[in-house]
């Protein structure tokens, strides 16, 4: 895609642990376009969170990264730490589940935000601090100019996320990454933070890249997804196909498992079996132990390959894959 | 007023046998930690709760964080005393028991927590957790209760051979069945479970939610399911109570209340279940502001400051509960004043 703002290519990141290296991301290459809203979705342990991070530069050092992450055309593999950070709340920012990451306790949550500012530019405090409760207006906090003295504590869970929203855009990020943003929110809340998502997005065309584990959240809010599985991703489609015909068996079983009211109680479609151990995985698909299709193949890595246009899969059932897969094409498929 | 207004005993009784728990105006008030100078306040985290549960029922309750759902939970546990009200447990007034006869309710009331850490202790070995209840209420031999251990493993779909295991060595689902094998032990008639699938991945989920409806289908065993998921709720209940700021503002049958809420929370919180279908994306949040702090919740009607319908009325008087349907209660003065309205233009 030309207008991509963010493109991975072939990224591992291994964790070095007691026990072994553990595989944590394999492979994983997907690019995210300008203004779009990307879902990265999948279990506890599949390596989305990760794969975030290593975008942003912030795993421990017991972490491994390899592969290609490019943003706004820059290689940001093997950057130095101190060009990372300046990236860091400037060009791209992050939201994490737990606001209180992200806020310091002791301080007002308006001089947060103009501190945000004034890190990462040139300005004035005065101006930052006009531009603080522009922004706090901006994600919907009422009177703004009595708020901005207020520590974290004195607001409440959903408010408290809408200033980690408003400190993510005070440089005006290109890209946003939020890390199960709406997940420690009650319902209503969560609706309210995920229309502020969409109107952000339409009124300053903020590129967002959404983690979650909730396939509601991806359907309300994403453009397109990218379903992750025991650190690879196995399919990437606009959010209609996904839901509509989804193509790898797993974000088919994934879909399956989710309650509706349609269903007998005690006839939820299950997944068989565990996610393998990643220090040891089996070679190839990391789905196949427990996948239904499973064929000898399997044993091989497929290529997340083009079944369409925007519709990737990485799975030997798919003609695509096959095609993608044969000897002479022995790399892997290139970013969607 | 029309008469089928304002009434709870007008609903057939569905279950000729009565209620297996019948809770009647619970009230739970905490009282907050006293300053320096005074200054104590009361949450009021039940204010005034009816339901009851019939043998083989499944019961939500819904609610968001301060609805006082879990609290309620704990109060019909004995975990914590509430400060009035009933609770009648198979015709025995559960505030009342003492020695065996207390012992004797807990081993037929089971809890099922969201952490199962809360209930099975991390270092017992898994069936060590499994029999506690039976160690505990003498239940059987030593090789009867060795053997009703694996029996229960095994009705959760764990292999009995994980009964040496300590928790760590467990998947978060596999803990989950071991608390909920453990709860099963002492054959309990009512199992209370508080967000006991909300702490799992989907894929596990399903698997719980599966093993609980079969159980409680196969042991004809009643569960108040207590929960903020509610496609989970939708998915598994049989009636349904929705909790507002310490006081449920609707119940019914699950279809009949998701089908058609009457009341203006239970509306608000139905369109913002973030649903997994494109095609159905929300348009703007229809409830705006946050939950009122249970210290001074708001007079009249609790749910009134973020109410979209809210009259004059909503302020002054506390609407009380009035019937839809079979079943079907509400708290609100709009949709009642709606009811009778049909009820007076209907030929």
């Amino acid at each position: 895609m030309s207008d991509a703002i963010l493109t991975l290519e072939h990224v591992d990141v291994g964790f070095d642990t007691d026990d072994g290296t553990v595989s944590a991301v394999s492979d994983v290459s997907l690019s995210v376009a300008a203004g779009e809203i990307f879902g990265l979705v999948g279990e506890s342990g599949c390596g989305k969170t990760t794969l975030a991070m290593a975008t942003m530069g912030l795993l421990p050092v017991s972490a491994t990264v390899s592969g290609s992450v490019r943003f706004l055309g820059r290689e940001l593999v093997g950057l130095p730490p101190e060009d990372l950070r300046r990236l860091r709340g400037d060009r791209i920012s992050m939201v994490f589940q737990d606001p209180m990451t992200s806020l310091d306790p002791a301080f007002p949550i308006g001089e947060q935000i103009a501190e945000t500012i004034t890190a990462h530019r040139d300005v004035q405090r005065s101006h930052a601090r006009d531009r603080a409760l522009a922004l706090l207006a901006d994600v919907g906090i009422p009177e703004p100019e009595r708020r901005y003295g207020d520590a974290p504590h004195r607001l409440s869970g959903g408010m408290r996320q809408r200033v980690v929203i408003a400190t993510a855009l005070a440089n005006e990020p290109a890209l946003m990454l939020a890390d199960e943003p709406t997940t420690a929110l009650d319902v209503t809340i969560q609706s309210q933070i995920l229309d502020l998502l969409r109107d952000l997005r339409q009124r300053l065309r903020t590129t967002i890249v959404l983690i979650t584990h909730d396939l509601g959240v991806i359907a309300q809010l994403c453009d397109r997804v990218g379903v992750m599985y025991a650190g690879q991703l196995v399919e990437i489609a606009t959010v209609s196909e996904i839901f509509r015909a989804p193509r790898h068996p797993y974000t088919q079983a994934l879909l399956a498992a989710l309650p509706t009211q349609h269903q007998e109680p005690g006839s939820l479609r299950v997944i068989p079996g565990r996610v393998p151990n990643l220090i040891a995985p089996p070679p190839g698909c990391r789905f196949a132990s427990r996948c239904p299709h499973v064929m000898d193949v399997c044993t091989i890595v497929p290529p997340l390959a083009h079944e369409s246009a925007d519709h990737l899969i990485a799975c030997w059932l798919s003609e695509a894959t096959r095609e993608a897969g044969r000897p002479t094409g022995a790399a892997t498929g290139g970013a969607a | 007023m029309s008469g089928q207004v304002m009434v709870f005993e007008e609903v057939a009784p569905v279950h000729p046998g009565g209620p297996i728990l019948q809770v009647t105006g619970l009230v739970k008030h905490f009282s907050t930690d006293r300053g320096l100078f005074g200054g104590g306040a009361k949450l009021h985290a039940v204010d005034g709760v009816d339901l009851e549960i019939f043998p083989g029922e499944v019961l939500a309750v819904v609610g968001e964080s301060g609805s006082g759902k879990s609290t309620l939970a704990r109060c019909i546990l004995r975990l914590i005393d509430p400060t009035a009200g009933r609770i009648v447990f198979d015709g025995q007034d559960v505030l009342a028991l003492k020695g065996r006869r207390l012992a004797g309710f807990r081993q037929q009331v089971q809890p099922v927590f969201q952490d199962p850490f809360s209930s099975i202790d991390p270092r017992w070995r898994v069936g060590t957790s499994v029999a506690e209840a039976l160690d505990a209420f003498a239940i059987g031999t030593k090789a009867e209760r060795r053997a009703r251990v694996l029996d229960l493993l095994d009705r959760v779909g764990l292999d009995p051979s994980l009964a040496g295991r300590r928790p760590h060595e467990l998947s978060g689902g596999q803990r989950q069945r071991v608390g909920i094998a453990a709860a099963l032990a002492p054959s309990p008639r009512l199992i209370v479970a508080d967000e006991p699938v909300s702490a799992l991945d989907v894929s596990v989920q399903a698997q719980v939610l599966n093993l609980l409806a079969d159980l409680q289908r196969d042991l004809r065993l009643a569960i108040l399911f207590v929960a903020h998921d509610l496609a989970v709720v939708e998915h598994i209940s049989h009636r349904v109570a929705v909790m507002y700021l310490g006081k449920i503002v609707e119940t019914g049958p699950t279809d009949a209340v998701f089908r058609d809420p009457r009341h203006p929370y239970t509306k608000a919180l139905l369109e913002a279940i973030p649903r997994p279908d494109p095609d159905r994306r929300m348009e703007g949040s229809a409830l705006h502001g946050e939950i009122p702090s249970p210290i001074a919740p708001p007079s009249g009607c609790r749910f009134r400051t973020r109410c979209p319908v809210a009259i004059g009325r909503c302020v002054t008087e506390e609407p009380e509960m009035t019937a839809f349907g079979v079943g079907h209660t509400a708290a609100c003065h709009v949709a009642r004043a709606e009811q009778q309205q049909d009820d007076h233009h209907r030929p």
